[in-house]
């Protein structure tokens, strides 16, 4: 890969952060019930996902006054979201010294070509995938940490669990084929050839891959963190249910001993009401967020 | 013979790698019956903030001090904060088991992490380490009986007191097995 130290920099901030849970909040308020109840980052937006799908409209990189507030609250790393292929919208977020950029389809793309050349920045940056495919041509981009799309402020996990099943049959798949099947599996995965080769030598991706779109239950976390997530991002999840601080401290347990059913059945218990649920099916082809990027 | 490395947070997974790569048996510590099967215990890199919380949240405060009376424990970025008598600047709940004040995320913000070859004295020999500074602390000032063992531009990076060993840098994120071999010669079977 290019730039050697810097991606390993940019890899070594996602390494600090895996078996945590990092929270989508809106007010420095949210943000601090976050870091109290364990977040291991927050991602400062001016509004969750949830309500950007309720809201319509074209959906930008936040105000600078609610990110700077954010992170004179907390001492956790802050993120924040830009625009796919907006890399002015990056370079302000990096001006603002945020710790990852989540070049994200939860806003609306500004680019519907290319995304961001994440190379050019020092700051590391995550971005969303449905399969291994995208998630290597992310990486051959620059990204330091991959996610699942999910189907961000759906409440609903089965999209995670689709682009995450994905990407790892997509792994499996690559570590028993041949070397020289390896340039054909490239062309049909859209990546390049050293990533695909690079996947079969370790047997996973070379970066941390995270799980994000979905996750409103305890249950949810363990779920995606079984399917081989090794973080779990949660938006509308939290703060769109009824009791925030209690069901944050719940997922927060559950993604930390996500093997120790009897503990995620004590942390499940007296939650309140969860955020309520999108059918997939009921969301128009065109309102699906997950469908954004390439 | 088992190393713990504490799994509540952090970058765990890249102490066990190291560790495998030496031949050595890991034991992932989420809970005090798990810590009571181990011969020394890594703190791994990782938020100090989530993992001073999450110590409390699983009792296993106590059980690493206890545990820290008798054998050796290593702290890397995260870990040291963690092990360190006070903490400055962000504050949090800390061991208090090396007598070291040490300043949270104290280079600035990941921009301005940064990775440099750092001078380490281990059993007399000096030796280049790659050093990872991620978000990483700065050890502000040490007691008498806390032996600093590597700088980088004047401040102490890395510093031992008899059986407690820490890093502000992450020597698991390299290849080099040389500050974790250190460390398990701490360690009795």
């Amino acid at each position: 890969m290019k730039d050697a130290n810097d991606i390993k920099l940019k890899i070594g901030l996602a390494e600090m952060l895996k078996g945590g849970v990092i929270m989508d909040v809106t007010t420095p308020e949210q943000a601090k019930i976050a870091q109290d109840a364990g977040a291991v980052a927050v991602m400062a937006l001016e509004r969750i996902p949830a309500d950007i799908r309720a809201h319509g409209g074209v959906a930008r990189m936040s105000d600078p006054t609610v990110i700077k507030a954010i992170q004179k609250v907390v001492s956790i790393p802050v993120m924040a979201k830009c625009r796919i292929g907006h890399f002015a919208e990056a370079q302000v977020l990096q001006a603002l010294g945020i710790d990852f950029i989540d070049e994200s389809e939860v806003l609306t793309p500004a680019d519907e070509e290319f995304h961001v050349d994440k190379w050019k920045f020092k700051v590391p940056f995550v971005c969303g995938c449905r399969d291994l495919g995208e998630a290597l041509r992310r990486i051959a981009e620059g990204a330091a940490m991959i996610r699942t799309k999910g189907e961000a402020g759906s409440g609903n996990i089965v999209e995670a669990v689709r682009h995450m099943r994905k990407v790892q049959s997509g792994i499996k798949k690559i570590t028993v084929l041949g070397d020289e099947e390896l340039v054909t599996e490239a062309k049909n995965l859209g990546a390049p050839v050293e990533l695909v080769r690079e996947v079969k030598k370790l047997g996973k991706l070379p970066v941390p891959n995270f799980s994000a779109g979905g996750v409103a239950t305890p249950a949810d976390a363990s779920l995606m963190m079984q399917l081989g997530a090794e973080t779990v991002f949660v938006g509308s999840g939290i703060f769109k249910s009824s009791d925030p601080a209690l069901r944050a401290k719940a997922i927060v347990d559950a993604t930390t001993h996500y093997m120790d059913f009897d503990l995620i059945a004590r942390v499940s218990e007296g939650l309140g009401e969860a955020m309520p649920g999108l059918e997939i099916a009921a969301i128009p082809e065109a309102e699906r967020m997950a469908n954004r990027g390439w | 013979m088992y190393i713990g490395i504490l799994a509540l947070q952090g970058d765990f997974a890249k102490h066990q790698e190291m560790l495998a790569m030496l031949g050595q048996d890991t034991m992932l510590v989420r809970t005090r019956q798990e810590l009571e099967l181990c011969a020394g215990l890594i703190i791994p890199g990782g938020e100090s903030t989530t993992l001073s919380l999450l110590l409390n949240k699983h009792t296993l405060r106590d059980a690493i001090i206890r545990f820290a009376g008798e054998k050796p424990v290593f702290g890397t970025c995260a870990g040291s904060i963690l092990l360190s008598r006070s903490v400055v600047k962000d504050p949090v709940e800390s061991l208090g088991l090396i007598d070291a004040v040490i300043e949270r995320n104290a280079y600035g913000r990941q921009i301005d992490s940064f990775i440099d070859d750092i001078d380490v004295r281990l059993n007399g020999n000096v030796q280049k380490v790659e050093g990872f500074f991620i978000r990483a602390p700065k050890i502000i000032s040490i007691g008498k009986g806390v032996v600093p063992l590597a700088w980088h531009q004047g401040n102490i990076v890395m510093a031992e007191q008899n059986n407690i060993l820490i890093a502000t840098f992450h020597p698991e994120l390299t290849k080099n097995p040389a500050v974790h071999n250190y460390f398990l010669k701490k360690i009795k079977p």
